[in-house]
């Protein structure tokens, strides 16, 4: 059943250079209880669309169009106060940095308590109850004395947990994820990634993760969107994706990827595969494919006509001129 | 003696930061970034330096540059022990050794014009002297990385980030340095950039014969540019092998684990994966013995009242733990 369905998202942003359009025409869905991926490099849209479907972006200078709809309801036309009802009640959020998420004058118990109070309406002894349950769910060791802990106290990796307790405290439907574990070493990544699977198979929580990493995105998500240029070139289930990547842009980062233990079949040093060029400026109006530019498929017919996004096998879709389509009819 | 000529020798270095002071101003405590470290670098090698945040290997980068005055210990510069030199006298010795930081964006003079950012040290070590020989020089570097010819009379926010570590790159080398120091040089970039200038420094390190010393916490990036690996926890180097050793058998349990926690780019590898409990302790007060006990899967009573020396495992790889002793 679907959740959140995005159709024909554009976001835009006026900026003294020239109009920047960081999300062009982004359409996708969400189910109960699935994990979907996000994935793309600096610029291609990925978090100008999260904080989209919580309504984060400020307008001007942004402008958004389109609909963001979450359980039949379009976000992008609902009243302020009803956004309000709904941001880290029903939908939340968890972002990159978990030292700058939280609020150093308050403690972590306070700012748990605070999302409770406000949006469930607990008072002050059932909201510190739930807090206590919440950092024994995402595994903080003496909960009760964290609760009294402020966040110069916690190391990043404790840091993510709160705020991960935070954003599951009032029971969302969905939990967007926006670099969750980025800003942490991959020892302390292993564990909160370890825990968000965990708590997701507990609690049934949609999650929205927004990532550049494909090693996160293969070991975390059901299905994966690749957007490039504020557009979206693949979608497909995780499998179907790493096992038989169809975009060419796809196809190049999964060979750009450094992988453990690649070289281990040589002596000297083994090469990365590449992608040419960089990534074209949002400001200038993008005619045909985004893409065109870098790909060594390229033709005449993509620097002019845009390509759609079409099924190519079941369940996989793809923007491309030059991938001829696997469906059986 | 066949061995390429060592380029920078270090033994034995320290570096303690003073912390917590009391109304004196006196330190109560000392951070013990480095605590005793060795190891050697060859012409033409890159010894990466991994580990997470905290462990050090930033401050070893810094120490061996000069920026901070190490505590203890001696670092040797070519044949020139470099530890306790004068700013003075180490200022010419600054043209054999070079750094490439992370952030490609905060690292270049927005003021300055490309052309500019590159020749100043050829102008400082009077390596280009007139106008022309500059830009002679620019335009050889600006072609080594691969940057378009015209790129010397534009500003740095005209680039990108990938192009703005060619540009850090062309900078560093326009001393003719025989030893970078790159210090998380592609951790901020994106995936295609990534693979770019990786490919890039050792294409550039083959045929110039440079010596590097990559530090960085993304062990997959370092197996491709990597001769060999010291793997740092807290202020300590736990185990130094050639590439192929680590990355086929990584000896102690903290390399181990921090292989194993790397996620794999493919849902069908499932890995036993070996998830360290708990976080890193405190440089300012480290644990007994092994450093890594507090944390370690298989730590034992002696791990606790003995601290383990590096020993030699196997040819080229030598590790600091008790384990199969």
């Amino acid at each position: 059943m679907t959740l959140l369905q995005v159709e024909d998202l554009q976001v835009h942003f006026r900026t003294p250079t020239g109009v920047v359009r960081s999300v062009n025409g982004l359409s996708f869905a969400v189910d109960r209880g699935e994990t979907v991926a996000i994935v793309g490099e600096s610029g291609c849209g990925k978090s100008v669309t999260s904080m989209s479907v919580l309504r984060l972006i400020p307008t001007p200078p942004g402008r958004m169009a389109g609909k963001i709809l979450f359980e039949g309801r379009n976000l992008l036309a609902l009243p302020e106060d009803d956004m309000k009802a709904i941001r880290g009640n029903e939908i939340s959020m968890i972002f990159q940095e978990p030292m700058t998420s939280l609020n150093p004058v308050l403690t972590v118990g306070q700012q748990i308590c605070e999302t409770l109070r406000l949006h469930q309406g607990m008072d002050a002894n059932q909201a510190n109850a739930r807090a206590l349950v919440m950092l024994q769910l995402v595994g903080i060791t003496a909960p009760e004395r964290r609760l009294q802990s402020y966040p110069h106290q916690l190391s990043g990796g404790m840091c993510q947990r709160v705020m991960i307790a935070i954003a599951l405290a009032c029971d969302p439907k969905l939990l967007i994820a926006d670099e969750p574990t980025t800003a942490l070493d991959v020892t302390v990544q292993a564990q909160i990634l370890d825990l968000m699977r965990d708590l997701q198979k507990r609690l049934g929580t949609a999650i929205v993760l927004v990532t550049h990493d494909l090693g996160v995105v293969a070991q975390t998500a059901q299905r994966v969107i690749v957007m490039y240029a504020g557009r979206k070139v693949e979608e497909a289930s995780v499998d179907a994706l790493f096992a038989h990547p169809m975009h060419p842009y796809t196809q190049g980062l999964m060979d750009a990827i450094p992988k453990l233990g690649s070289s281990l079949g040589s002596e000297s040093r083994t090469q990365l595969a590449e992608i040419d060029g960089a990534v074209p400026d949002l400001r200038k109006p993008l005619v045909g494919c985004a893409f065109a530019s870098r790909c060594s498929r390229s033709t005449v017919l993509c620097t002019q006509t845009m390509p759609m996004t079409q099924e190519k096998a079941s369940g996989h879709w793809v923007a491309c001129h030059h991938v001829e389509s696997e469906k059986t009819p | 003696m066949n061995a390429p000529a060592t380029v920078l020798a270090v033994e034995g270095l320290k570096k303690h930061y003073p912390v917590d002071p009391n109304v004196f101003g006196r330190p109560r405590a000392h951070l013990r970034a480095v605590d005793g470290i060795s190891f050697a670098v060859a012409r033409g090698e890159t010894l990466s330096i991994v580990g997470e945040s905290g462990c050090g290997k930033s401050s070893v980068g810094k120490s061996i540059l000069r920026l901070d005055k190490p505590t203890a210990g001696t670092i040797r510069l070519g044949g020139t022990a470099i530890e306790s030199l004068t700013e003075s006298a180490m200022r010419p010795l600054r043209q054999k050794m070079q750094v490439i930081f992370q952030d490609p964006f905060g690292s270049l003079n927005p003021r300055m014009k490309i052309r500019d950012i590159i020749a100043e040290p050829a102008v400082n070590f009077g390596i280009a002297t007139n106008r022309d020989a500059i830009d002679a020089h620019v335009q050889k570097l600006l072609q080594l990385v691969r940057l378009p010819a015209d790129a010397g009379t534009r500003y740095p926010h005209e680039f990108s980030g990938g192009q703005r570590q060619r540009i850090c790159i062309a900078r560093a080398l326009s001393c003719n340095p025989e030893l970078i120091v790159c210090d998380e040089a592609v951790s901020a970039l994106d995936v295609s950039m990534k693979a770019q200038i990786v490919n890039l420094l050792a294409r550039l390190q083959d045929e110039l014969g440079l010596a590097l010393i990559f530090i960085s916490h993304d062990v997959a990036v370092v197996e491709h540019l990597t001769h060999r690996v010291a793997v740092m926890y807290l202020g300590k180097i736990v185990e130094i092998a050639t590439r192929r050793a680590f990355f086929s058998g990584p000896k102690h349990p903290y390399s181990q684990a921090l292989l194993s926690a790397v996620p794999r780019p493919d849902p069908r590898q499932v890995l036993a994966r070996v998830v360290l409990s708990g976080d890193v302790p405190s440089p300012i007060n480290p644990p007994s013995g092994c450093r890594f006990r507090t944390r370690c899967p298989h730590a034992f009573a002696r791990c606790e009242t003995e601290e383990p020396v590096l020993r030699n495992a196997a040819t080229g790889h030598q590790v600091a733990c008790h384990l199969d002793q």
